[in-house]
């Protein structure tokens, strides 16, 4: 059995921060990660990240996830396991991990939940055919491998994902047929929609994939339009020929070890499905038992990295360490996030979070 | 409609686009952006505080157009690639603009391209006067443009 103060799982922008702020308190932090590096998300983002220099604006993805393995790596107080898949949380507080062929058991105060969000995926006829694929998926192979996984691409979402991956698809010299929207609006941000379209591709609101077609393999997609009610309307279908039917459709927090814990959990569509009920700490019901980034609600990586901030902080003060100014710090954390949220774009957020989150502290006995 | 379309109409521009008597003078930042997200580097970027201060990091952003100079710091540092400096002295005949351009290859230095405009469709020719790629411009080289004046607030893209 391996002992460690804080055990957190999931290397991506929450995760990290996190392991950089508990450490900074003095606690000893363990972060689980079950791919070959840190980083997760952030580690395929090429192009500029949106908020404010606290959260690195103007700087890409990828150089912001450098800057933070940099920190963690310079860190003694932190021990990283990569290639290291947490496969349960016990009632007895056992964390068990797989790690190649090896099987590890550990037994931390605390734990820090940062595993991200999966991608969701659209019903309709043929979609199971090759070619189909998500669009963080294509981001993945793209940007990660090098892999440009199809040439004449038809994207379905018009959110930041769909418009970003898009973007990035004609940087490798693919042809984007067409960004199919079902509502009648652009739900990413509208600049990134501007630089796209002024590429020449169609964004095509009120529009979506009635199905697919091909014989081995995604050949094209019937495309429809749709009324206000989002209803197909009768003699507006289209063949689209295409050899990628891209999908960014959104995305669910990725929440099973939540539930396994035995979590209080909330449907929350704002914030992408389940979520954990959370404390202004971010401690869930499960004592000791913290959770961050888009696990905790779909947001951005700058929400992403200020929750790994405040669930570190607030993990190492549960366990009696402290800096001067902790509090402060934690509440400028959270005027951050509410910096962050308070938009227009993050109305939905906001209405989410005020549903899960319950302001009262819970108790740590674990 | 920008938000349905993702281009803007030139209505929904006349918020962000200078005077006449401005345009006249010389180069001048037009931040094409129009709706307000948790976003402000371009505000960070410009070191003659020409982007009015942001009370909250969701405003939109705002030049003043006295300040400033068009230098172009910001047009490289705006993730939304939203930016563009727009010079209407540049000679009798013509206007100079300054874009963001992120795409390979790039574009040379004197030859002709196709002139974009917001929909991405060919609306005439520009001649790429300079391609500015330097390290602080993180990989968001700055492409100058020559078109004719009357394209100044039509063209916003190239094709190399
Ligand atoms: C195409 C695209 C563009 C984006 N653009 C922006 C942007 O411009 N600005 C912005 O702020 N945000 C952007 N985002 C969002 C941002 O990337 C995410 O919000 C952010 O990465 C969430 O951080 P996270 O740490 O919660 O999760 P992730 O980055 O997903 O990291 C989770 C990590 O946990 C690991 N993990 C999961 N389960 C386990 C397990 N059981 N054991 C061990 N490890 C596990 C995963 O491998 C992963 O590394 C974008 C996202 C995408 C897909
Ligand atoms: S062009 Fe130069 S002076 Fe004008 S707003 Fe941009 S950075 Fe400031
Ligand atoms: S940096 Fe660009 S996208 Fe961000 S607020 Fe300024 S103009 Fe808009």
């Amino acid at each position: 059995m391996e002992k460690t103060e804080i055990l957190i799982i999931g290397g991506g922008p929450a995760g990290l921060e996190a392991a950089i702020h508990a450490a900074g308190l003095g606690a000893e932090v363990t972060l689980i990660e079950r791919d070959p590096f840190l980083g997760g998300q952030l580690t395929k983002q090429t192009h500029m990240f949106f908020g404010s220099y606290e959260q690195f604006a103007g700087v890409r993805g990828v150089d912001i996830a450098e800057k933070l393995k940099k920190e963690i790596e310079e860190n003694p107080k932190i021990k990283v396991l990569l290639n290291a898949a947490v496969a349960g949380i016990y009632p007895d507080g056992v964390v068990t991990v797989s790690q190649k062929n090896k099987f590890l058991k550990f037994k931390p105060n605390r734990i820090i939940v940062a595993t991200g969000a999966y991608e969701k995926m659209l019903p309709f006829p043929n979609n199971d055919l090759p070619g189909i694929c998500g669009a963080g998926g294509v981001q993945t192979l793209m940007n990660l491998y090098g892999v440009l996984p199809g040439q004449e691409i038809v994207m379905v979402g018009a959110g930041n994902i769909g418009l970003i991956v898009s973007y990035q698809l004609l940087q490798a010299g693919a042809k984007i047929k067409a960004i199919l929207e079902a509502s009648p609006n652009i739900g990413g941000y509208l600049v990134h929609a501007a630089k796209i379209r002024r590429m020449g591709v169609p964004i095509l609101t009120s529009h979506s994939v009635k199905e697919a077609y091909g014989k081995d393999f995604v050949e094209g997609v019937v495309v429809h339009q749709l009324d206000e009610k989002w209803a197909p309307v009768p003699g507006t279908e289209e063949r689209m020929s295409c050899d990628v039917l891209c999908l960014a459709v959104g995305l669910s927090p990725l929440s099973e070890i939540l539930w396994q814990a035995g979590c209080e959990m909330k449907w929350i569509p704002e914030l992408g499905g389940h979520v954990a009920v959370r404390d202004e700490d971010l401690l869930t019901t499960v004592s000791g038992l913290y959770i961050a980034g888009d696990v905790a609600g779909v947001e951005e990586a700058s929400a992403a990295m200020v929750e790994g901030k405040l669930a570190g902080m607030a993990a190492a003060e549960s366990l009696g360490y402290s800096v001067e100014g902790l509090l402060e710090k934690k509440d400028s954390a959270r005027s951050e996030l509410a910096e962050l949220r308070a938009g227009h774009s993050g109305d939905k957020i906001r209405g989410g979070i005020d549903r899960v989150e319950r302001l009262t502290r819970g108790k740590v006995t674990c | 409609m920008l938000a349905n379309s993702g281009y803007a109409e030139i209505e929904e521009l006349s918020r962000v686009i200078p005077s006449k008597e401005r345009l006249a003078k010389g180069a001048v930042a037009i931040a094409e952006c129009l709706q307000s997200i948790p976003c402000n580097p371009c505000n960070s970027a410009c070191k003659r505080g020409a982007f009015l201060a942001f009370k909250d990091i969701n405003d939109l952003p705002t030049v003043d157009v006295e300040r400033c100079n068009g230098c172009g710091l910001c047009v490289s540092a705006c993730p939304g690639l939203a930016i563009f400096v727009v010079d209407e002295s540049f000679n009798e005949t013509e206007a100079l603009i300054k874009l963001p351009y992120e795409f390979l290859p790039l574009p040379i230095e004197g030859k002709d391209v196709p002139a974009l405009d917001r929909k991405g469709e060919i609306v005439g020719t520009a001649r790429v006067v300079k391609v500015q790629n330097t390290k602080t411009m993180d990989r968001t080289p700055v492409i100058w443009i020559a078109v004719p004046k009357a394209m100044s607030m039509i063209v916003r893209n190239i094709r190399p």
